[in-house]
């Protein structure tokens, strides 16, 4: 590939301009639009020098919403606590249940092993409504309709196999004399594994728990069909606050920004990882 | 050696076999085996609800039906609809995703810092909930104050309608679409292409072969296996597609975005209709268990490959 020539450097720098104007423009814009009154969001042709305004976060902090129609009531912050309690609640779960089996699969060879890990994965790819719609109509038999607990439970579905195949990498690609040596020293499995596998395997368990968080935090069919409005995350919040409020653009904006953050910084910090994780570790980064 | 050779050596010797040290494996894997049982509880009922007549408003009407909501879908225009808009959706996005994650690697496949700090920046939008860009694209396209709507103005094109208008929502929609997974194919073909040997390439520079024999001779059979898992890895989500397209239209203008899980969502809540509903889901999971099939076996290759196991 020639990359001296003249006219090949100006093609690929104005490319990659298009490229990161398109990636990069939508998020700059609605974080502009966040500082911005509704008068301001309302001029045309709209103007990139502005009056920032912390007015919409105030709305949304306060949970009160003023305008010329009457006082309104937004749930948002409520909205961002649910999400933190769901995804947390939802990770510690999966990595209780997935690091040992994912550790069983790795060391063991043995059919039913296979067979859960397949299952898992194949999970994946199904259909989420396929689950959750006869799943909704349990959860009001059971009472579990609109509990944390049943929500975090079916997020299992998009942190387990993650976790479980991430981990499972991880352990693979520790040599298993070292569990071997400390046994024979004594130890007992429990042992090896608590004190030698799971610290090697430290830093994978670690960023498949961050991108299951961002994974659960980014969900928004689940919860949409099994939390009612004060159990709902952001995603499904977001939706509902905008049809609420209307023409409160740049609440909206706001709302988004605060939406969005959390995971734009969990990413950027375990950047390292997402290849990984986003191909369930088959390719490494 | 295989996986499975591998594996049985690495396996600690038990030289008294005691029923403890036999079970170990199974009561490790014991919680995520009822996590797989207690997901195929409503699984198969969905399978059996797809026999029957089963609507939330006329309970007392419910009762097997066997293969009745699959014949009705032969004869019916919505179906075919849904089935038409999904596979025009899958289509459109996992290509144009395709095609544009590809030039962005092979853009910045060497790794400067510059470059790098490009790819890092273009995994936002990936790391966005798709619901939640949805709602951006909505804002930046409102035909009142729009800044998408008003730059189209200036070519001269005005009243622009995107998501609301029949003619335009699919491109609205597909647009959102690539905007917030092309990264996911990009990011993976960059690390497929910065894994690849240097040898073959330090010889065809050295032999004068010509740019593109090297792209479509070298580059792109070496880079196949990694566009292959990512293409179906798109594939499959890109056909069950729901957040982007429910947050953005509902499913409409009229029918123009009902794509499979959109359909089946207002089959089961706004009309009630749970056997007709879940009929629509159990076909769409077929198509995706045929799609996962292929697709796990080359993530497997891939996945053996990057663990030093092939």
């Amino acid at each position: 590939m020639d990359h001296s020539s003249l006219a090949g450097r100006i093609f690929r720098g104005v490319a990659l301009a298009l490229v990161l104007v398109f990636f990069m423009f939508p998020i700059v814009w609605i974080f502009l639009m966040s500082f911005q009154s509704n008068e301001q969001i309302l001029r045309i042709p709209p103007h990139i020098l502005f009056e920032p305004t912390l007015t919409n976060y105030q709305a949304l902090i306060s949970g009160q919403l003023r305008t010329t129609a009457g006082n309104l009531e937004i749930s948002f912050m409520r909205n961002l606590v649910n999400s933190f309690v769901l995804s947390s609640a939802a990770v510690i779960m999966a990595l209780l249940l997935g690091v040992p089996a994912a550790y069983a699969f790795a060391r063991f060879k043995f059919r039913l092993g296979e067979s859960i890990a397949f299952t898992l994965l194949s999970f994946r790819f199904a259909p989420p409504l396929l689950v959750l719609l006869p799943l909704s109509l349990y959860y009001q038999q059971l009472g579990l309709s609109d509990t944390y607990f049943g929500i975090v439970w079916v997020y299992q579905l998009i942190a387990l196999p993650l976790i479980l195949w991430i981990v499972r990498g991880y352990f693979e690609d520790i040599s298993p004399d070292i569990e071997h040596a400390y046994r024979l020293a004594g130890h007992t499995w429990r042992e090896a594994f608590t004190r030698i596998a799971v610290p090697l395997a430290g830093p994978g368990i670690a960023a498949a728990g961050l991108l299951s968080f961002i994974f659960c935090w980014n969900n928004f069919v689940f919860a949409l069909i099994l939390a009612s409005a004060d159990k709902q995350p952001v995603t499904v919040g977001a939706l509902a606050f905008v049809t609420a409020s209307g023409i409160q653009y740049g609440q909206i904006a706001a709302a988004i920004v605060l939406s969005v953050t959390p995971t734009l910084l969990l990413a950027l910090y375990a950047q390292r990882y997402l290849v990984e994780g986003l191909s369930l570790g088959a390719v490494k980064g | 050696m295989t996986m499975a050779q591998l594996s049985e050596t690495n396996t600690l010797p038990r030289r008294k076999p005691r029923p403890r040290g036999r079970m170990l494996p199974y009561i490790l894997s014991l919680p995520a085996l009822l996590v797989c049982i207690a997901i195929l509880v409503p699984f198969v009922t969905a399978a059996v609800y797809s026999l029957q007549r089963y609507r939330l408003n006329l309970p007392y009407l419910r009762g097997f039906i066997w293969a009745d909501n699959y014949i009705d879908f032969l004869t019916d225009p919505a179906f075919w609809n849904t089935l038409r808009i999904s596979l025009i959706y899958t289509a459109l996005t996992v290509v144009l995703e395709l095609l544009l994650g590809l030039g962005i690697a092979l853009l910045l496949r060497r790794p400067t810092r510059f470059h790098n700090a490009v790819s890092i920046a273009l995994l936002l939008p990936l790391m966005t909930a798709p619901a939640i860009a949805a709602l951006m694209w909505k804002l930046m396209t409102n035909p009142g104050f729009g800044i998408l709507s008003y730059l189209v103005s200036l070519f001269g094109v005005h009243d622009f309608k995107w998501a609301s208008d029949p003619s335009t929502a699919l491109f609205t929609v597909v647009l959102v679409d690539v905007w917030v997974y092309t990264p996911f194919i990009m990011i993976l073909l960059l690390a497929g292409l910065r894994s690849l040997p240097r040898q073959p390439f330090e010889a065809a520079a050295l032999d004068g072969v010509p740019a593109s024999f090297v792209f479509f001779r070298i580059t792109l059979p070496m880079l196949a296996p990694y566009i292959i898992t990512a293409s179906l890895f798109r594939l499959l989500d890109s056909i069950q597609q729901f957040d982007i397209i429910y947050a953005m239209t509902q499913g409409g203008p009229g029918d123009r975005l009902m794509v499979f899980q959109v359909q089946a969502y207002l089959e089961f809540f706004q009309y009630t209709n749970v056997g007709r509903s879940a009929a629509l889901l159990m076909i769409l999971w077929l198509i995706t268990n045929i799609l996962s099939n292929i697709f796990i076996k080359n993530w497997l290759r891939l996945r053996e490959r990057a663990h030093g196991h092939a």
